[in-house]
C-alpha cells in the first residue's frame, strides 16, 4: 500500500488549548477515507494544518513521501493537494468559466502571464470546457458566481478543486447546506471523482460517510480515537459513546 | 461532449473592445482639436486620469486601499525634475520611463509593508510612507529645493522634435499619448490570467491561494506596477508644468485621488478617467460660481456620492452617462444588477 498523505505526531495549540494532539494519520493512495468526529473535535483545524493555512507546533505532514510541512498554501496545491470548503469560498464577481480558468492556468504555469488574454491558450480552454461539462456548469459559465443557485455554487466548489488536478483531495462537508432537491447532483459528483484521486472526506452526515468511505478515522478532542473500516467503526463501543453520549448535549 | 461550445469565444468576450470605448478615446482626441483654449485643464484631467488608473490597478483589481498614492506620484515628479535639471537623460520619453522605474523600485520595497495586514493597516502604512517622503523632500533641500521646489527645470523637445509650447498643446497630446499607451498595457494586463488572478485575490484571498495562486507575489507585482504608473503620472506633471514642489507628496493629492476613483467607479479601468473628468469639471464649475466656497460643494457632492452609492446615483441622477459607462464593461453592468438585487 502506498501512502498518499500522512501526518506524523501532529500537534497544534491555540494558547493553552491543544486542538490537535499527536495526530498520526495515513491515507492510502486511491482511498476514500473519511474523517469524522463530534462538533469541536478539531476537524477543521486538521484541514487547515494539512492545507497550510495553519502551521503545526510540532510534527510533520508528508504528501506522497515529500515533507510539505513548511510549504505555503499555494505550493501544496501545485504539488497535488487540493480542498473544497464547507462554506463556499468562491469569487462572487467572477464567472465559473473564469474561476475554473484560473485554476487550470495556475496549474499549467500560465497564471502569471500578463501579456496574453485569458482564453487564448487552447490547452487551457480544452480543460476548462471538459471540467465545466463534467460538473454541469456549461449553461451558467458566463454568469457571475454570486447569482448562481446554491447547488451550482456547491458544484463549482468541487469543480474548481478538481481543476487543480489534485492527487489528494480534501472534501470538507461537500453536501453541507444543499437542499434535498439538489443533493443528488452533489453526491453524484463526489461519487464520480476519478479513482486515482485520493479523497479525504470530512463529514458530519453519517449516511454520506457510510455510502462513500472505505476507511474511517474518528477524531475526538483533537486526537485519533478509532480508525478502521466502516463496519469496525460502526460497531466500536467508544464511537457509539462519543456520538450518543456527547452528541446529546452538543 | 459533442456540442462543446467555443471556449476561446466565451473566455475572451470580456476583453473585446466595445464601440463605446472607441468613441471615448476618439472623443478625448477630438477635444485636443476642439478646445485649443482649454489645454491646461484638459491636460490636468488626463494626468489625474492616469494617476487614478494607477490606483484602480491596486484598489479596483487587487483590493489594496491606499491613502498615500502621492508617494509614487511625488517620487516620479521629483525624479523627472532632477533628471531634467541635471541633464541626465535629455529626451523626455526616456526620462519619463526612468522616473516611472524609480517610483516602481520604491513601490517594490514598500509593497512588503502593504500586502500584509487589513485595510486599516494599509491605509495607515501608505499614508505614513507619503508623509515620510514629504518630510524627507523638505529636509534634503539641497537636492530638492526644499519648500521652494525644483527651480529652473527645462524640458527638451520630445524625441528632439516636439518642443513643449506655451499654450500646452504639445503637453496635452503628450499626456494623451502616454495615457493611451499605459491604458492599453493596463487593459492587456487586467484581461490576462495575471489580471484575473488579482480579481480572484480581491474576491477571496483564501480561495485564491487554495487554487495555487501565489497571493503575495501577485500583490507585490501589481503594487510595483501601480507605483510605476503613478510615477509616470508624476513625471508628466513635472514635464508639462516644469514644476516639482513638496505638494506632489501632499495628503490632499492622495485623498483627492481616492475621491476621483470612487466617483468614477473601480475595477473597470475607465472609472479613474471618467472620475477625473467629473472631478475637474465640478471643481471648475463650483470655483467659478463660488470662488471661496467651492470646496464646500465638492465636499457635499462626495458625501452624497458615498452615502447614496455610486451605482444608485448613476441610475437616478446620471441615468444617461451610466448607460454609457455600462457599455465599457461587464463590471459596470454587474454593479447595476447587484444594486437591483439589494
Amino acid at each position: 500500500m502506498t501512502i498518499a498523505l500522512e501526518t506524523i505526531g501532529l500537534n497544534k495549540q491555540f494558547g493553552g488549548l491543544a486542538v490537535t494532539q499527536n495526530l498520526s494519520l495515513q491515507i492510502a493512495a486511491g482511498a476514500r477515507h473519511a474523517l469524522i468526529g463530534p462538533n469541536g473535535a478539531g476537524k477543521t483545524t486538521v484541514i487547515n494544518l494539512l492545507t497550510g493555512v495553519l502551521k503545526p507546533n510540532s510534527g510533520c505532514i508528508r504528501l506522497e513521501g515529500n515533507d510539505i510541512t513548511d510549504l505555503p498554501v499555494h505550493r501544496r496545491v501545485l504539488q497535488g493537494l487540493s480542498r473544497t470548503f464547507q462554506i463556499n469560498q468562491l469569487y462572487p464577481d467572477l464567472t465559473p468559466l473564469e474561476t475554473v480558468g484560473l485554476a487550470v492556468s495556475e496549474r499549467l504555469g500560465h497564471g502569471g502571464d500578463w501579456w496574453r488574454r485569458m482564453g487564448t491558450r487552447g490547452d487551457v480552454n480544452d480543460e476548462i470546457a471538459e471540467n465545466l461539462a463534467r460538473f454541469h456548469l456549461l449553461d451558467v459559465m458566463n454568469e457571475r458566481t454570486a447569482t448562481l443557485p446554491y447547488g451550482k455554487q456547491r458544484l463549482l466548489e468541487i469543480a474548481v478543486a478538481i481543476a487543480t488536478k489534485p492527487r489528494v483531495l480534501l472534501l470538507d462537508e461537500p453536501a453541507a447546506g444543499v437542499p434535498e432537491s439538489e443533493r443528488h447532483d452533489i453526491l453524484a459528483a463526489v461519487a464520480a471523482l476519478p479513482r486515482e484521486v485520493t479523497v479525504l472526506l470530512i463529514e458530519h452526515d453519517m449516511d454520506l460517510v457510510f455510502i462513500f468511505a472505505d476507511r474511517i478515522s474518528v477524531l475526538v478532542s483533537g486526537a485519533l480515537l478509532v480508525e478502521g473500516s466502516p463496519d469496525e467503526v460502526a460497531r466500536d463501543p467508544r464511537v457509539k459513546a462519543v456520538y450518543l453520549g456527547e452528541g446529546a448535549d452538543a | 461532449m459533442a456540442s462543446m461550445p467555443d471556449m476561446s469565444e466565451h473566455a475572451t468576450r470580456a476583453a473585446r473592445w466595445r464601440p463605446a470605448e472607441i468613441v471615448f478615446w476618439l472623443a478625448l482626441l477630438a477635444c485636443g482639436f476642439l478646445f485649443p483654449s482649454r489645454y491646461l485643464i484638459m491636460t490636468e484631467i488626463l494626468r489625474l486620469g492616469l494617476f487614478a488608473l494607477s490606483l484602480d490597478l491596486i484598489l479596483g483589481y487587487a483590493g489594496i486601499v491606499s491613502l498615500g498614492h502621492a508617494a509614487f506620484f511625488g517620487v516620479g515628479a521629483y525624479s523627472a525634475g532632477l533628471i531634467a535639471l541635471h541633464g541626465f537623460i535629455p529626451e523626455p520619453v526616456l526620462a519619463l520611463i526612468a522616473a516611472g522605474l524609480i517610483a516602481a523600485v520604491l513601490g517594490f520595497f514598500t509593497s512588503f509593508l502593504v500586502i500584509r495586514g487589513v485595510d486599516l493597516t494599509r491605509l495607515m502604512v501608505t499614508l505614513g510612507i507619503a508623509l515620510l517622503l514629504e518630510a524627507l523632500a523638505e529636509k534634503f533641500s539641497d537636492i530638492t529645493g526644499g519648500t521652494d521646489g525644483l527651480q529652473g527645470i527645462v524640458i527638451q523637445p520630445i524625441f528632439g522634435l516636439f518642443a513643449f509650447d506655451i499654450f500646452g498643446k504639445v503637453g496635452f497630446f503628450y499626456n494623451l499619448a502616454v495615457l493611451f499607451v499605459l491604458f492599453l498595457l493596463a487593459r492587456c494586463i487586467v484581461h490576462s490570467p495575471f489580471g484575473l488572478s488579482l480579481r480572484a485575490i480581491r474576491n477571496n484571498p483564501l480561495r485564491a491561494s487554495a487554487i495555487g495562486i501565489p497571493v503575495n507575489r501577485r500583490l507585490i507585482a501589481i503594487y510595483t506596477l501601480a507605483a510605476f504608473y503613478a510615477g509616470v503620472a508624476g513625471a508628466v506633471f513635472t514635464q508639462t508644468t516644469a514644476l516639482a514642489s513638496l505638494d506632489v507628496f501632499s495628503f490632499e493629492r492622495s485623498a483627492d485621488l481616492m475621491l476621483v476613483l470612487v466617483l468614477g467607479g473601480t475595477g473597470y479601468l475607465y472609472g479613474g478617467l471618467i472620475g477625473a473628468v467629473v472631478f475637474k469639471v465640478l471643481q471648475d464649475v463650483f470655483s467659478s460660481i463660488t470662488p471661496q466656497y467651492w470646496m464646500f460643494w465638492i465636499g457635499l457632492v462626495f458625501v452624497v456620492v458615498v452615502m447614496i452609492g455610486r451605482e444608485r446615483l448613476h441610475r437616478w441622477v446620471m441615468w444617461l452617462p451610466h448607460r454609457v459607462v455600462q457599455q465599457f464593461g461587464r463590471k459596470a453592468s454587474a454593479a447595476v444588477s447587484g444594486g437591483d438585487a439589494s
